[in-house]
């Protein structure tokens, strides 16, 4: 097909994400292999982009690298230690990379079969355009009682519950509180 | 225009958008660091005189080309590069710091037509940037294999995500106000600017873009008069002016950021006409603010990590979830302005006196008014409650104090007489 | 315009990195990140179905912000376990914390 800017940007974007993919998975260095992780998750932003999502592209950045990657940088050097290991992979790596490719191979040559040729069952073009203000249609659907209320409040509870989980859970054992266990 | 040109001489339309987009990008993007060059030299005067002394006044007529100086010197002073520092690392990190903050130039309304892009989630897009400065400030404190400079990076990172928090609460209400993220519908919408219609917001975003971008009195990202730059320690030469010049370009963009969304941007008498009043005008509201910043860090002291902290979550953070949700109450309420009517008065010559107040103002402001002012008095009785229970607190805690001292029955001058009646008694005996 | 198949092979290669990373990393840390990846992948999926299937509604829209929550949800769950964890065992290793195998 022909060269335009589209398929150059997605080429230099999926290489991106496939690159960062392919770092967290292989990296030694877990330090290194979180700033993969963010790499990936920068390239994910750029295919949103691509598919006419701006607003979960810049959502993406914010959370995924904003927050999420941040986390992740934390609890790497706060398990320190274990940052350069004697061994990185465990015992069923093979096992696993077989399992990966095969699930890989299934999948791609499904995509490939459906997706061109005569019996494209997936559409080529987009059929339509997204609506003209993206942006305000989420909000809308998000918050409008026929469709995303009830899913967005329940996601609201979920993180504030989640969330005081997973202080306590993460919450250093006051020295000076009586133990349980007595004797 | 640059893209019309292209697509005639026959030029694909999405190579010819990637390139007129990628052009104006980058102009916006290098103004940022042409600019910084007189920028430091105005803070560095200005500091002088509030410290009453005169600051660079070697180099050139009035020491205008001292940061020419210093970039040549940074340029050729050694990078050294700690023993088993991670390499990558170490040198990814002031490019991704600058990197962020270039970015939201892209994004800055100069004037009607002059605008890097103007992209539908503009003030998303510069929320999701800052990220990038905190995963820059991390990689910094990890890469330079110092404990010293990862302990002032943890602290940078846990700052600078805190005050992420009211910042984005506070831009909310701009949004809600004005109807859209975009950079210039937020320009457009200010009939009235909106630094008269939410003073607070506009306060809570000042203070919060100033921790963003690590001035005093939030100083301690690095502290150069204590920690020793904090995660910067092992950088030098070029890579920590790199640093240095991101943190300048952040809050001179950050001062474009209040002028455009609470000043009114590049708005005023002749803008839409003359596009090149729009940047002078912009430049000028910006510059006030800028002022306003260095004027705040010169004569303000800096606060510790845990007061610091605790400012955000215990103030800030429940001041800007009331003012939202206050704003966004009354903004229900308001009805909208009646603009078509407005518009209707103002060019209807039957209308006499009211007619020509209409024409004088502008219609779409005098529309605008009563909602400005509804949300002015909202705004009102949100500080007045907000520094009554501020007083309240504040009582509490001198009680605590009184009851404390009161405990100790300390009375000066009985003690005072009775030291120095028993002490020659004692030596007598 | 890329057609749709490039966009879920993208997304495919992403998962099975993930589904890679999951099964045969032994730190617990890197693990929780081939999660990360594999819920991206889901994204990407649902962002280019969106797209391609039905651009008018929001639906596809949508069910990303839920993901987005969840994963985040879920990242921070995962990580205070491993730090509390950490704490007590001294080990991040996946294979260490087997108290409860037979």
């Amino acid at each position: 097909m022909e060269l335009t800017a589209e398929i150059v940007v997605f080429a230099v974007f999926s290489i991106i994400t496939l690159t960062g993919g392919v770092g967290v998975a292989l990296t030694r260095n877990l330090f290194r292999s979180a700033l993969m992780l963010l790499v990936s998750l920068f390239g994910v932003a750029g295919l949103f982009v691509l598919l006419a999502a701006p607003f979960l592209a810049a959502v993406q950045v914010l959370i995924y690298m904003g927050a999420i990657a941040i986390l992740i940088i934390f609890a790497v050097m706060l398990t320190r230690g274990m940052v350069t290991a004697r061994r990185v992979m465990n015992d069923q790596w093979s096992v696993a990379a077989v399992v990966a490719l095969f699930l890989f191979a299934v999948l791609a040559v499904i995509f490939v079969q459906v997706g061109q040729g005569e019996s494209a069952v997936l559409p080529l073009n987009p059929t339509g355009d997204p609506p003209a203000d993206g942006t305000a249609a989420l909000g809308q659907a998000l918050l409008d009682p026929a469709q995303y209320v009830l899913p967005f409040e329940v996601a609201a509870l979920l993180l504030a519950g989640v969330l005081s989980g997973a202080i306590y859970i993460a919450r250093d054992d006051e020295p000076d509180e009586p133990s349980q266990t007595r004797g | 225009m640059l893209k019309e040109a292209l697509i005639q001489a026959g030029m694909q339309p999405g190579w010819a958008a990637f390139i007129d987009i990628f052009l104006g990008v980058l102009v916006a993007a290098s103004f940022g660091m042409v600019w910084v060059l007189f920028g430091i030299w105005v803070e560095r005067k200005m500091a002088a005189r509030v410290q009453d002394r005169i600051g660079p006044n070697r180099v050139g007529p009035w020491g205008l080309i001292q940061n020419i100086a210093d970039a040549l010197k940074l340029l050729t002073k050694e990078v050294i590069v700690p023993r088993n520092a991670d390499r990558p690392v170490y040198f990814a990190a002031p490019i991704l710091a600058v990197v962020g903050v270039i970015l939201i130039a892209a994004v800055i309304p100069f004037s009607p037509v002059v605008i890097g892009t103007d992209l539908s989630i503009g003030i998303l897009y510069v929320i999701a940037v800052g990220a990038f400065g905190v995963i820059a400030v991390l990689m910094a404190g990890w890469g330079s294999n110092n404990k010293y400079a990862l302990l002032g990076a943890f602290r940078v990172v846990a700052h600078l995500v805190s005050y992420e928090v009211p910042m984005v609460l506070a831009l909310l209400v701009p949004v809600m106000l004005a109807g859209t993220m975009s950079m210039q519908g937020l320009v457009r919408e200010q009939h009235i600017w909106y630094i008269f219609a939410v003073p607070v917001t506009a306060f809570l975003f000042f203070i919060s873009s100033q921790a963003e971008v690590g001035r005093a009195p939030f100083d301690l990202l690095e502290a150069e008069s204590e920690l020793v730059a904090g995660y910067n320690i092992e950088y030098s030469g070029m890579v920590w002016a790199m640093f240095y010049l991101g943190e300048f370009m952040h809050a001179f963009f950050v001062s474009i950021l209040f002028a455009v969304l609470f000043l009114g941007g590049w708005s005023g008498p002749g803008a839409e006409q003359i596009p090149f009043l729009g940047i002078v005008y912009l430049m000028l509201k910006s510059m006030l603010v800028y002022f306003v910043q260095i004027w705040l860090r010169l004569t303000v002291p800096r606060v510790r990590i845990d007061q610091l902290l605790a400012f955000n979550w215990k103030f800030l953070v429940p001041l800007a979830l009331a003012n939202v949700l206050l704003m966004a109450f009354l903004f229900k309420i308001i009805p909208t302005p009646d603009f078509a009517g407005a518009q209707a008065i103002a060019t209807n010559e039957f209308a006499g006196v009211a007619g020509g107040i209409y024409r004088l103002f502008g219609p779409n402001q005098i529309a605008e008014l009563p909602r400005t002012g509804l949300l002015l008095l909202g705004n009102i009785a949100l500080v007045g409650v907000t520094a009554a229970l501020l007083g309240q607190a504040g009582r509490r805690a001198r009680r605590q104090v009184e009851a404390l001292v009161d405990e100790t029955d300390y009375t000066p001058r009985a003690e005072g007489a009775e030291h120095t009646a028993e002490a020659p008694a004692a030596a007598a005996r | 315009m890329v057609p749709l198949w490039m966009y879920l092979v993208v997304a495919a290669a992403l998962f099975c990195l993930g589904v890679f990373t999951v099964l045969a990393r032994r730190n617990a840390v890197a693990i929780l990140m081939g999660v990360e990846l594999m819920l991206n992948a889901v994204n990407i999926n649902l962002v280019a179905f969106w797209r391609f299937v039905t651009p008018a509604t929001m639906m596809g829209q949508a069910f990303v912000v839920f993901v987005f929550v969840v994963a985040a949800a879920e990242a921070a769950v995962g990580l205070a376990l491993i730090i509390a964890i950490y704490r007590r065992r001294q080990s991040v290793v996946a294979d260490d914390a087997n108290l409860l195998k037979w």
